[in-house]
């Protein structure tokens, strides 16, 4: 059996669990095995619905009392008991923030190796495994020795997709979880900004070095706002202190999916490159036909940023009028 | 309030990274080096605390003889101390890498007193793991978060006490709120680092570096090769030149059906 774990939200599966079950279907297929599925915190019939259009066929509940909100520790542990007392083939999960530290913690409990950020994963007496190094701009080919191989995939490495429909069979997990697990359990959460956010956002319009300074990126405001979006940014701007670093897209900043990336003056730097490659479309304005960005947008306008920006703005209000 | 630093000497790439012939390693025979930019924010988020707490800052690494370079550029923007687990090349696997390190931070608490809090990058820039730092605590028995953007001590730091440490989500940011002595895996957005000081520079040019041999066992992933992704070639459709492009780009926004 391939155990799946899910990362959730309010009730809702995150799109890096769909990701992770989709990845985890035609890994349990490779397998021979049953694709199983694992929620920790809360057993809600949405997130076990979900889980189950997504083509789990059991879906196992550990949710203590005690365990009211996230805790590294204890997510940790029960993944780990979970490896001990379910015995699955394999545990997978999504490369997120959380679902990469997850399955740290508890690889660590196991002592046991963990592959972080799989792209492809051929099962076998040892494993081998194709993961992300530097974000995406290599792959490493590597062999995994291990008694319950524990993996996670690359965040947006996978497009999510529904499958063979499943009524899953609902399995309580009798988690036990110590003072010590609780220690590191969220205390508290604070929103800072309601509505379209830079990971979800279906437009990103993102401003590089070429923008020129802190004021310039008002134009990329008006424009994402006009179409919903929000403003990304290059970590050269973050360097320069010209945009908060919660707007850097790339290798450590935000990895972006939206509908259309329009990078203005960003020459293309792998560190961007990889926050960036997941969006479906991109569209790059640069006054550089040769730099890395243009060639690797779908569109491109070959002009600066400062007038071709506002042209598209008033051609976006005309348009709506 | 003493603090532990654990950096990585990475290349530093621009628009291409290769790889060497046989596929064993990145080939960085036209690259410089750096600290792992979540590191060197570790760095400086260390400093910031005992500047406000006092105490000092002690920076570790694991890696070629060469990492003395980033060791000493810690140094420069503040650290005390450096010590240097010296093994051949880069290609530790997690496992190992973790336990090399445990059995570092153990000699050097056992001769200097215990760190009140120990600061990893989330991630190296180059291998990804995700798990160095979460190995390392666990096998320490300290309380460990990761992915943390902002980091407050309670008290004057040092001893009991509290570490706050905020993690960015979608929209927010969680508080964690644990005991000392803690472990944290910091991002890149902690601050923006210093550059050094002449004097920093020169300061840094004389601190000792500690060199133990590292010994751990292999773990259970090995690296076979790295390779270049294939990348889909496409032809960039140029939509036009200058403030004429406008109503070409709003043509191709009303296409995707986000106008």
């Amino acid at each position: 059996m391939l155990l799946v774990i899910l990362e959730h939200e309010d009730g809702v599966l995150v799109e890096a669990a769909r990701e992770a079950l989709t990845f985890g279907r035609t890994l349990a297929e490779k397998m021979g095995e049953d694709l199983e599925a694992a929620l920790i915190g809360s057993g809600e019939d949405s997130l076990v619905e979900a889980a189950g259009q997504y083509g789990a066929e059991t879906v196992h509940v550990a949710a203590p009392v005690e365990l009211t909100d996230y805790s590294p520790d204890a997510y940790g542990s029960i993944v780990a008991q979970m490896v001990e007392s379910l015995e699955p083939d394999a545990v997978l999960a999504c490369g997120s923030s959380r679902g990469n530290e997850v399955m740290a913690q508890a690889a660590a409990r196991l002592d046991a190796p963990f592959v972080a950020n799989s792209l492809d994963a051929t099962p076998g007496d040892d494993w081998l495994i194709t993961r992300v190094q530097w974000g995406g701009s290599l792959l490493e080919d590597v062999t995994l020795e291990a008694d319950t191989p524990l993996l996670t995939c690359g965040l947006h490495s996978v497009a999510s997709e529904p499958g063979d429909e499943q009524n899953p069979d609902v399995e309580e997990f009798d988690a036990e979880l110590d003072a010590s697990d609780l220690i590191t359990m969220v205390k508290d959460r604070v929103v800072q900004e309601a509505g379209v956010t830079l990971p979800t956002a279906p437009v990103v319009c993102g401003g590089g070095r070429g923008v020129g300074s802190a004021d310039g990126f008002g134009q990329l405001e008006e424009l994402a706002t006009l179409l919903g979006g929000r403003v990304g940014c290059s970590r050269a701007v973050t360097n320069l202190g010209w945009r908060p670093h919660s707007d850097q897209v790339g290798q450590t900043g935000t990895r972006i999916a939206p509908e259309i990336y329009i990078a203005s003056g960003i020459s293309g730097a792998i560190q961007h490159w990889v926050g960036a490659m997941a969006s479906k479309h991109i569209l790059a304005i640069n006054t550089d036909r040769e730099a890395n960005m243009v060639v690797k947008a779908d569109w491109a306008v070959i002009g600066d940023l400062h007038e071709v920006v506002p042209a598209i703005i008033e051609e976006v209000k005309r348009r709506k009028a | 309030m003493k603090i532990l630093v654990c950096v990585k000497r990475v290349p530093a790439p621009g628009a291409k990274i290769n790889v060497t012939a046989d596929g064993s390693d990145v080939d960085a025979a036209h690259l410089g080096f750096t600290t792992s930019p979540h590191e060197e924010c570790a760095v400086e988020g260390a400093v910031q605390l005992v500047e406000e707490h006092s105490g000092e800052v002690t920076v570790l690494t694991l890696g070629p003889g060469e990492s003395e370079e980033q060791l000493r550029y810690a140094a420069s923007v503040g650290a005390a101390h450096g010590v240097l687990v010296e093994v051949d090349g880069n290609g530790w696997d997690p496992q190992r890498t973790a336990a090399a390190l445990t059995t570092a931070i153990e000699g050097i608490e056992a001769e200097r007193g215990r760190f009140d809090l120990i600061l990893f990058g989330n991630e190296s820039a180059d291998a990804g793991g995700f798990q160095v730092g979460v190995r390392v605590a666990r096998a320490l028995g300290r309380p460990m978060v990761q992915g943390i953007k902002g980091i407050e001590a309670s008290g004057d730091g040092s001893g009991e006490g509290t570490i706050t440490a905020r993690r960015e989500i979608d929209g927010g940011f969680e508080v964690y709120e644990i005991p000392r002595p803690a472990v944290l895996g910091v991002m890149e957005g902690l601050n923006l680092p210093r550059y050094p000081t002449m004097k920093g520079r020169l300061a840094s040019k004389k601190i000792e570096i500690a060199k133990l041999a590292g010994h751990a066992d292999e773990g259970g992933q090995s690296r076979i090769t790295l390779h270049r992704p294939e990348e889909a070639v496409s032809e960039t459709v140029i939509l036009g030149t200058g403030a004429e492009a406008a109503a070409a780009v709003v043509d191709v926004l009303d296409e995707l059906g986000v106008l």
